[in-house]
């Protein structure tokens, strides 16, 4: 019963804030809900019994979302791009009704699922032991759908390389993103004098934990971005230029590794991915820490966006 | 022993939801960004901390206890650090060019 | 009954965020609409999850695998039209005001 009205509260805050994203007037106000709707979001996970997608849904849908929305807004006020004009209120009413009609149609899907559930669980927890992991979704992640996880780190490496292509004339090769000066004394140099020590601590520490808890290594490497992105706005972390090459190994040393571990495992057992007997820990821990590193100064530099035009010598 | 933990558990998160609604208010109600800050900071901050002092008899052992205290810790630093940044902005954009 | 409810609101959390996709003219609204279509397909999956719970698991790992996934992956591509918006803005395209 508390339950239940738990998970209305929390609904029906997530829809209002879904409404007023949708009806804001200006950005501000639409990404200050996004950011409020990103950590309600993880609260309705938790209740879901899923707390590593609360964790990633904070750190990377609220958290790192958040500070790249808000600095995207602030920019735009300054230099408003043109927008096409509104639709009519005739054609909002039509698009209204339609949008109306494919909740509803996924709303009946909802309801009318199948009644004993089809469920891999009990495949996972039968095959849990060999991967000598304690955590389900860490498991999936990293042995039963390791290929995922490779496409994924390949993702993210293209979208930086797509970020990068978007450099001004000119920047190529320049220091990423806007220039901070470096702040000297005041609440921003405390905070990030202070929590990035903090920060590595626990982020290190959601790596090693998800091993057999809730955790792993997207929440960790969100953790180490947001505490890079914090020095970096206070101007005390100058970040490499992005021609350096071992900015570029950093950013490619995770998913190259991954790569060249699915290889071997392609020739020593005869399946793309296979983890030989014996050493599946200990490749499965060396694939873990290259990949939060690399994915750590990925979403760090997905953040900071190209470089900007005058190429700051 | 358990029936007086849990009552004191009841009573201080019931304490600290008192002073998240205030500070609510006053985020709600109070005229410009200086006065709307100081109410979400000051109470917030303390309705957090009735909240994780209620919450210390559950945590069950002294390590989550610790970790419940590090959070509240770390929302204190990012409170009082984040307010004068946003004060200072507010200033800057009230005061005449 | 919880993964009932979470699943209906992933699927007016899709009906909100289509809504704002095609309907609202600002481009960076059109980005936060679709993230919040992005949240919605997520919670039907986790409703999914949810009823699948079983062997000692409070959801069906593997769905919630994917899910990680893809929000992560819904990230790299928030980060990438962003970008483009902003580069799209530095270039002053298509300014309504006369220069």
């Amino acid at each position: 019963m508390t339950g239940l009205l738990a998970d209305l509260a929390i609904g029906a805050a997530i829809l209002a804030l879904a409404a007023g994203m949708v009806a804001a007037r200006s950005a501000f106000t639409a990404t200050a809900f996004f950011i409020a709707y990103g950590l309600l979001l993880g609260l309705a996970w938790v209740r879901l019994g899923a707390v590593d997608i609360a964790l990633t849904e904070a750190a990377i849908g609220a958290g790192l979302s958040g500070v790249l929305l808000l600095t995207a807004a602030a920019r735009l006020a300054a230099r408003p791009v043109a927008t096409e004009r509104a639709p009519g209120p005739l054609l909002t009413a039509l698009i209204a009704l339609c949008c109306a009609a494919v909740a509803v149609a996924i709303g009946a899907a909802i309801l009318s699922l199948p009644e004993p559930t089809p469920s891999l669980a009990a495949e996972v927890a039968a095959n849990l032991p060999a991967t000598a992991l304690g955590n389900p979704v860490a498991g999936v992640l990293m042995s039963y759908r390791a290929l995922d996880t490779l496409l994924e780190s390949a993702v993210v490496v293209l979208a930086v390389v797509g970020v990068w292509s978007l450099t001004p004339p000119g920047g190529w090769g320049g220091f990423p993103g806007p220039f901070h000066l470096r702040v000297e004394s005041g609440p921003l140099a405390l905070l990030a004098r202070l929590l990035p020590p903090i920060g590595i601590v626990i982020a290190l520490h959601i790596l090693w934990v998800g091993k057999d808890a809730p955790g792993g290594k997207f929440q960790a490497a969100a953790i180490l971005a947001a505490m890079w992105l914090l020095a970096w706005m206070a101007g005390l972390a100058t970040p490499p230029r992005i021609a350096s090459r071992r900015l570029r190994f950093a950013v490619s040393a995770g998913a190259g590794l991954f790569l060249a571990i699915g290889v071997a495992g392609a020739l020593a057992e005869g399946a793309f991915l296979a983890y030989p007997a014996g050493w599946t820990k200990a490749l499965v821990l060396a694939v873990e820490f290259a990949l939060t590193a690399s994915i750590a100064v990925a979403l760090a530099l997905l953040v900071m966006g190209p470089p900007e035009e005058e190429d700051r010598a | 022993m358990s029936l007086l933990l849990d009552g004191f558990t009841l009573v201080a998160v019931f304490a600290g939801i008192l002073f998240f609604v205030a500070g609510t208010a006053g985020l709600l109600r109070f005229p410009d960004t200086s006065s709307r800050l100081h109410a979400l900071t000051k109470a917030d901050h303390l309705g957090l901390g009735l909240i994780v002092l209620g919450l210390l008899p559950q945590a069950g052992g002294v390590l989550p206890a610790l970790k419940l205290l590090v959070i509240w810790a770390l929302a204190l630093l990012a409170g009082a650090t984040v307010g004068p940044l946003i004060a200072r902005l507010a200033r800057e954009e009230d005061a005449p060019p | 009954m919880s993964a009932t409810l979470y699943g209906l609101l992933g699927a007016a959390l899709v009906g909100i965020g289509l809504f704002g996709l095609l309907a609202r003219p600002s481009p960076l609204l059109r980005i936060l609409a679709f993230n919040l279509l992005g949240g919605g397909v997520f919670l039907v999956f986790g409703a999914v999850a949810r009823r699948g719970a079983g062997a000692g698991f409070p959801g069906d790992p593997v769905p919630q695998a994917i899910i990680l996934t893809g929000i992560v992956v819904a990230f790299a591509a928030t980060t990438l039209a962003v970008m483009l918006l902003l580069r799209l803005s530095a270039e002053g395209e298509g300014r309504s005001d006369p220069p």
